[in-house]
């Protein structure tokens, strides 16, 4: 049985580690979104070299396990780059490595279902390139994207738990400790499955109200 | 430039134009002189490369052999120079094309803003006139999709225009819109052409082209068939295609 005072007394512990949980999610989905957005350039390159460099990269996330990718980046990369990384580092460095290849993919659907008269318009109006880019497709392709982009971050969030493996006190490290400590499984991650169940449906709510809100602007 | 003609340049001057799409041979050795001021209807079969030619104009899409000349410029590959083009000539598609994510007035002060680096209240002050001209200023903090089809289409020529370009290019700009609002965006389009801007207008109503055009261009595989004024295209067309075609149009 859940033991009330148990959990009161370690919650501070566990909002802690709910905050480790979200920065990393949210630094490694920004800096996804970068290197998101080098793969979507390389992938549309003239040259044959970038765009394979992008596909095999894509494939390559794709085709191995996240927590493969994790270890590859904690213990592999800094005996290739000769470079320490403390876990935290290499944490959000896998999780933005991973979600890049994710992300391009929903930046590249979200630019074909711009439809070409945009692109025309654009070019018939003489627009510099910086502002067809940056006034005319991204606001739409942030409209197309938000609500797959929302769903890759709460898969982030989630996948997040991993890098518990490599010593980020997160969330689920969080409760692992503090299992540890009082024997009391239940209540720890109970208590942790509650935390991330709120912050996911806190952003599905957020992402639903977004989506409204653009499809009225859109009519 | 030493080089400038003694008399004006024709505003479009189009010779021996070509273009392929892959292996299929789109656009025929076209030939075309539109004088400044002129008003050219273009009409033929759907396929018959209409869209082709005109956007050639603008270089949405590129010709392979022959030459095309807007004001006296010759367009290639340069990109400044496209830009160049692009600036003296506005185009209305047949779905508009606004940008759904500003209001009209955003819309129509967007390239004078950037393309013509104007300042703000100076923008919005043409954007305003412009809106005024084509009857539409009351819909200018309305985003498009709250205005009906005419109210868009005239709010895209509003839009071309805001670039005070001196060529303007209409593909179908009627054939996507309920007939009750066509007359709206025709009777818009002949005070333009009443105003003395030169068009290129790819339309299939013949009354229009009555109305304003001092040339009918008919296009067949690619071809430029015949080139009449209305009056003789409509009551003698010389070749038997046309008058296929007009027959067809009437049914
Ligand atoms: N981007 C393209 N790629 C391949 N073929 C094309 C392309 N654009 C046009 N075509 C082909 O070229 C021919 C001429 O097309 P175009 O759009 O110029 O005709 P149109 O006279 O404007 O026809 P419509 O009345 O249907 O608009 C058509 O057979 C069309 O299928
Ligand atoms: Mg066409």
């Amino acid at each position: 049985m859940l033991d009330v005072s148990n959990v009161y007394d370690t919650f501070p512990r566990f909002l802690s580690g709910a905050g480790v949980t979200l920065g990393v999610s949210l630094a490694g989905f920004a800096l996804g979104t970068v290197i998101a957005l080098g793969l979507l350039l390389l992938a549309r390159s003239r040259l044959a070299p970038a765009r394979w460099i992008a596909a095999v990269y894509t494939s390559f996330i794709r085709g191995t396990p996240l927590l493969v990718q994790i270890l590859v980046v904690y213990y592999a990369l800094p005996g290739l780059m000769g470079i320490d990384l403390s876990p935290l580092v290499a944490g959000v460095l896998s999780l933005a490595f991973n979600s890049a290849a994710f992300i391009a993919e929903i930046l590249r659907a979200g630019l074909t279902r711009i439809p070409t008269g945009q692109f025309e318009a654009a070019k018939a109006l003489a627009l510099p390139r910086h502002v067809v880019a940056f006034n005319v497709i991204l606001p739409q392709l942030m409209r197309n994207v938000v609500p797959p982009m929302v769903s890759e971050f709460t898969m982030l969030v989630k996948a997040s738990a991993i890098l518990s493996v490599i010593t980020v006190v997160e969330l689920t490290r969080t409760a692992q400790h503090v299992m540890t400590e009082t024997f009391r499984p239940v209540d720890a991650f109970v208590t942790a499955a509650a935390i991330y169940f709120i912050i996911l449906y806190a952003f599905s709510m957020v992402a639903r109200r977004l989506e409204h809100n653009d499809k009225r602007a859109a009519r | 430039m030493n080089d400038m003609p003694e008399t004006e340049p024709a505003a479009v001057e189009i010779t021996g134009l070509n273009k392929w799409y892959g292996d299929y041979h789109a656009l025929r050795d076209i030939q075309l002189s539109v004088a400044p001021g002129e008003r050219i209807v273009i009409c033929g079969p759907s396929g018959s490369g209409k869209s082709s030619l005109i956007r050639c104009i603008n270089r949405l899409e590129r010709h392979d052999k022959g030459s095309i000349t807007v004001e006296g410029l010759e367009l290639t590959d340069d990109k400044k120079r496209i830009r160049t083009i692009r600036r003296e000539i506005g185009m209305v598609f047949q779905h508009f094309n606004l940008f759904p994510h500003m209001t009209i007035l955003e819309n129509c002060m967007l390239a004078p803003m950037s393309a013509r680096k104007l300042t703000r209240p100076k923008a919005e002050e043409l954007a305003r006139r412009f809106l005024g001209r084509v009857h539409i200023p009351e819909q200018a903090d309305k985003y498009p999709g709250q205005l009906s089809g005419g109210q868009q289409q005239r709010a895209a020529i509003a839009r071309a225009l805001c670039m005070s370009p001196r060529i303007m290019l209409f593909d179908e700009p009627t054939s996507a819109l309920d007939p009750e609002i066509i007359k709206e965006v025709l009777d818009t389009m002949i005070e333009l052409a009443n105003d003395g801007m030169t068009m290129l207008c790819v339309t299939h109503e013949m009354g229009f082209a009555r109305q304003i055009a001092d040339r009918v261009v008919f296009m067949d595989h690619g071809r430029i068939v015949e080139t009449a004024p209305p009056g003789d295209f409509f009551t003698n067309p010389r070749q038997d295609r046309t008058r296929l075609f007009l027959r067809q149009l009437l049914h």
